[in-house]
């Protein structure tokens, strides 16, 4: 076995300074008519060309996003990673290191995690951020059981167009906790009534910016209603680049600010891992979950970091924690930080510009269908394509001509009665041959 | 100068010979600023090309709130992070003995398979035909699972090994309620040496925690469990092999006990690797257990994350496994993602977005497979034997609790052998620094004083492991002969020296501010 640098003759040495016969004699403890005698029923040990090629022949039955025209988003979305972020996140340092508890040789990871921070502060014009969570649906779950503490209240008010899984998410949570969530119904296609429902048992309003159709949703109104009722704004949004080109939450009075990370620095990779993004205000922050990198100085006064306000987690407090987590998606936060360092204000401000541009196109082409049309009066780089019957069928139709054209608003919500919308994402990853492709496909199909 | 009015860059002072030097580096011993303090706004790394004009439609939502992001140049990125990743210690610069922590050889065959573009470039919402791959590679992992665990049923969503936790405790809480006793059933015991995420899992959905005292030996006294059982209790959580690095004996008796009061049993899998291929703990009587993949099957850990925490649940459990869930139908295998979908009547909910993390499933899957059957029980048994080795190469100098029973996997001392050397536990880490080891987890588990858990793993030659000792040894012999200066004052040779901690949570400074204009900076 090549990872297993022990030989016989070290292992009989080693039993030998224990005083054991045999290794077996280590294992005592578990009772042993439970012992396991033979091995378990899997294959023996296969060299490395062996499992390359039994995992090649698995990845070859896939379709990659890259092969294709690919429009699909609805919460994770293809863009271009530049090669450097992944060559510099595989450097074995970050890579193969730990939480750092010894700060002291840790600076790297607290160094980056203190800069990605700063960034998700500012991309979100928030004043603090934490250190990652594991992504955008569980930061928001946590951001309700937040705004709980901070309101001592626990009623939750869900817009409808939050997106489904983001929903069934906190609500899931919500339940086990026996809080109380109040789930409005999907509005596509019209502004959605988010402040006649909440009253002074509200502890907070979750509204997320685009919005699962992709409608651009005001939050300066809703922000205030919510805190005339002493209640909470809590802004969610799914594609990150978005902020680059339109107003962030924390200019538009949000109190928590959760968002999906995945879209600046990371893959697809089928659902996760991913990277989840929380901010809050200043005066918030020690009822903020997950990990938060500091500032501080050495023995000699040098400037350092160090992870802090750990007296709200779990390894300290127990069953008073404010959250169970005790870990964070750090690798994905150091590749977030490497795309952003990257892009800067001027590089982010043209990606999203980009982005926008291709959805603009898109929708116009896919518009000028016969039979389809665009709900969306604004959008950033997703909007909702509205077709003639059963949405899932048309998207079918398109994978089968080799088009993967979105996401069915029914495999989301299936009971929702929405059968005939399509959420359609187009990025800077899309051409203009693509989206070509896209129109003149669903003629056809139509 | 930044806001607490401290240079941003100070030089070393460390009385080593040789002179001060005029950038504060020496040699390859480099200080790196922020970002924030080397890139600039206009400043860009990656080249995006303008688009044709076009009619935008972002409504009143355009951004006017300001951007102050800095950029950086490829070049000067690459130096930048290159300098961070020098300021860290990974496994691949060394023993990393992290007690419960499990830190071992990340293969990286692992990190070339979860980037073919057929996993990382493949959208948890494509359609499911476009994805035949990725289902049956978590039908594989899924597999694996089951046959070492014993388990019926496994549920692949749960994001870290707290998250699973949480799924493992919400699918018990579900059983509870199908069965109607949901109400009455409002206790979870947990033993004082589990994990703390245990206690804080339990609270989060609403639970009342009760404490077990561990007994002498360090383990769970099935009688202690017998007289805290009532009907009242929901379940009892127990890590096995537990935080003192033993294996709970009496697990059989404190399973049926459980059972016998109704309740259902929980065990931390977070210590699965010191008995893969031993034991399959659904002969022991669990009912649900997490599975820390990036522990047992050596998904790097990136500095804290990410994880994945699948969770494998006993028949009375599996009908209520979170959505999406992978079913085999008969076109094949299909993921059911909606909580009233038929095959999903009972599903306690959704746990996150998508469907869990297939990057660390590629990777776990590869380790299984590079291991097989064969390495995996002996991947186990040498992780035991280091400890244990470990452990008895130490005894006649520093003092370790509970050795009268084998350790498994990890070996566990106290501070009781630093007593008169005026020198603590955290001393004898930062000591460790300097001679070129991270240090073993300190403080933890908190039933021992100052413990010291050290966590060798399978991946180390007995040389590395007799270096290790050797380096100890000298520890133990300076501190006993009352050379303090050589604790107190490490690190001496690290990136940093010791670390104001106080400070940082006093007054907590989380992010870069922009410095005040000269002008308006009053000192």
């Amino acid at each position: 076995m090549r990872y297993l640098p022990l030989t016989p003759e070290d292992r009989a040495e080693m039993l030998a300074r224990i005083g054991v016969a045999s290794v077996d004699e280590l294992f005592v403890d578990i009772p042993a008519d439970k012992r396991e005698t033979a091995l378990p029923r899997l294959a023996l040990h296969k060299s490395e060309l062996e499992v390359e090629r039994t995992l090649a022949r698995l990845a070859g039955q896939n379709v990659p996003a890259g092969s294709v025209p690919f429009f699909v988003g609805a919460g994770a979305y293809r863009h271009h990673v530049p090669a450097t972020v992944d060559h510099l996140i595989q450097r074995s340092e970050f890579l193969t290191s730990y939480t750092p508890y010894q700060p002291e040789i840790a600076q790297g990871t607290l160094q980056y995690l203190f800069e990605f921070q700063t960034q998700v502060a500012e991309l979100t014009a928030m004043e603090v951020a934490n250190a990652s969570m594991y992504d955008g649906s569980t930061a928001a779950a946590e951001a309700v059981l937040m705004a709980h503490r901070v309101t001592r209240r626990r009623k939750a008010v869900l817009a409808g167009n939050l997106h489904p899984h983001y929903r069934s998410t906190i609500e899931t949570v919500s339940r086990y906790a026996a809080d109380e969530v109040v789930a409005l119904p999907p509005a596509p296609f019209g502004e959605e009534d988010l402040i006649t429902p909440i009253d002074d048992t509200v502890s907070c309003v979750v509204v997320q910016s685009p919005d699962v159709f992709g409608n651009l949703v005001d939050l300066k109104p809703i922000a205030e209603a919510a805190h005339k009722a002493g209640a909470l704004l809590v802004a969610v949004f799914t594609e990150a680049v978005a902020l680059g080109l339109i107003e962030p939450p924390g200019a538009q009075g949000a109190d928590i600010v959760v968002g999906e990370g995945q879209s600046i620095g990371n893959a697809l990779n089928f659902g996760g891992p991913y990277v989840g993004l929380f901010a809050t205000r200043q005066k918030f922050v020690r009822q903020m979950p997950g990990r938060l990198a500091g500032e501080t100085v050495d023995a000699e006064g040098r400037r350092g970091f160090v992870l802090t306000l750990s007296t709200r987690e779990q390894h300290i407090r127990r069953e008073k924690a404010t959250s169970n987590i005790c870990t964070n998606s750090g690798l994905c936060a150091l590749a977030f930080t490497i795309h952003m360092s990257l892009l800067g204000k001027t590089g982010l401000t043209r990606l999203a510009r980009a982005n926008h541009a291709a959805a603009c196109d898109l929708a116009d082409r896919l518009a000028a269908v016969k039979g389809a049309s665009v709900v969306n009066d604004t959008f950033f780089n997703e909007f909702t394509l509205r077709v003639p019957g059963p949405a899932a069928d048309v998207v079918e139709k398109l994978a089968a001509k080799g088009i993967l054209a979105g996401v069915p608003y029914s495999r989301l919500a299936p009971k929702s009665g929405l059968d005939d919308l399509i959420l359609v994402a187009a990025t800077e990853t899309t051409t203009e041959d693509d989206r070509a492709a896209y129109a003149a496909a669903l003629k056809e199909v139509l | 100068m930044n806001r607490e009015g401290r240079g941003a860059t100070t030089p070393h002072s460390i009385a080593l010979t040789g002179p001060q030097t005029f950038t504060g580096n020496r040699a390859l011993d480099l200080e790196e600023g922020l970002i924030f303090e080397i890139g600039r706004t206009e400043v860009t790394g990656v080249d995006i090309p303008e688009p044709a004009p076009f009619r935008e439609r972002l409504g009143t939502q355009a951004r006017t709130a300001p951007l102050d992001l800095p950029g950086l140049s490829e070049p000067e990125a690459m130096r930048h992070y290159v300098r961070l990743s020098r300021m860290n210690y990974g496994i691949d610069s060394g023993l990393f003995p992290l007690g419960s922590c499990t830190m071992k050889h990340n293969p990286r065959l692992n990190e070339k398979m979860a980037r073919l573009p057929g996993f990382a470039d493949i959208h948890p919402l494509q359609p499911q035909s476009t994805v035949k791959g990725a289902l049956g590679l978590m039908a594989e992992l899924s597999r694996y699972l089951l046959e070492l665990t014993g388990m019926q049923a496994v549920a692949l969503t749960p994001k870290a090994g707290a998250h699973g936790e949480l799924c493992g405790m919400m699918a018990i809480k579900a059983a509870h309620a199908a069965r109607g006793d949901g109400a009455t059933r409002h206790v979870v015991l947990v033993p004082e040496s589990a994990h703390g995420t245990n206690p804080a899992t339990a609270a989060l959905i609403g639970y009342q925690v009760r404490s077990i005292p561990a007994r002498a030996d360090g383990t769970v006294d099935p009688e202690a469990v017998k007289s805290a059982l009532g009907p009242e209790v929901a379940a009892l959580m127990l890590t096995n092999p537990n935080t003192c690095g033993l294996f709970e004996r009496d697990v059989v008796a404190i399973a049926e006990a459980v059972h016998g009061a109704g309740a259902y049993f929980y065990s931390d899998g977070a210590n699965f690797n010191a008995i893969l291929g031993k034991v399959r703990i659904a002969d022991l009587g669990v009912d649900a257990m997490h599975i820390n993949l990036h522990k047992t099957f050596s998904t790097p850990h990136g500095g804290g994350g990410p994880g994945a925490g699948p969770v494998v649940l006993s028949d009375a459990l599996a009908p209520f496994a979170p959505v999406p869930a992978l079913v085999a139908t008969a076109d094949g295998l299909a993921l059911v993602e909606d909580e009233g979908a038929e095959g999903a009547q009972q599903a306690l909910g959704r746990m996150s977005a998508f469907h869990g993390q297939m990057g660390m499933f590629v990777r776990a899957l590869a380790w299984m497979l590079s291991h097989g059957a064969d390495g995996m029980r002996q991947a186990s048994e040498d992780a035991v034997l280091s400890a244990n080795y470990i452990r008895a190469s130490l005894m006649d100098l520093m003092s370790a609790p509970f050795a009268e029973r084998p350790a498994m996997h990890e070996a566990l001392f106290d501070d009781a052998w630093l007593a008169g050397t005026g020198l603590t536990t955290l001393d004898v880490a930062k000591a460790l620094i300097d001679e070129g080891y991270h240090p073993m987890t300190v403080y933890f588990p908190l039933v021992v004083h100052g413990a010291m858990l050290i966590e060798p793993t399978e991946s180390e030659s007995k040389a590395s492991l007799d270096l290790f000792i050797a380096a100890l040894r000298d520890l133990a012999m300076a501190a006993k002969a009352g050379d303090k200066e050589r604790f107190l004052g490490a690190p001496y040779y690290a990136p940093r020296r010791r670390l104001d901690e106080t400070r940082a949570a006093r007054a907590p400074v989380l992010r870069w501010v922009k410095p005040a204009p000269v002008a308006d900076a009053a000192e």
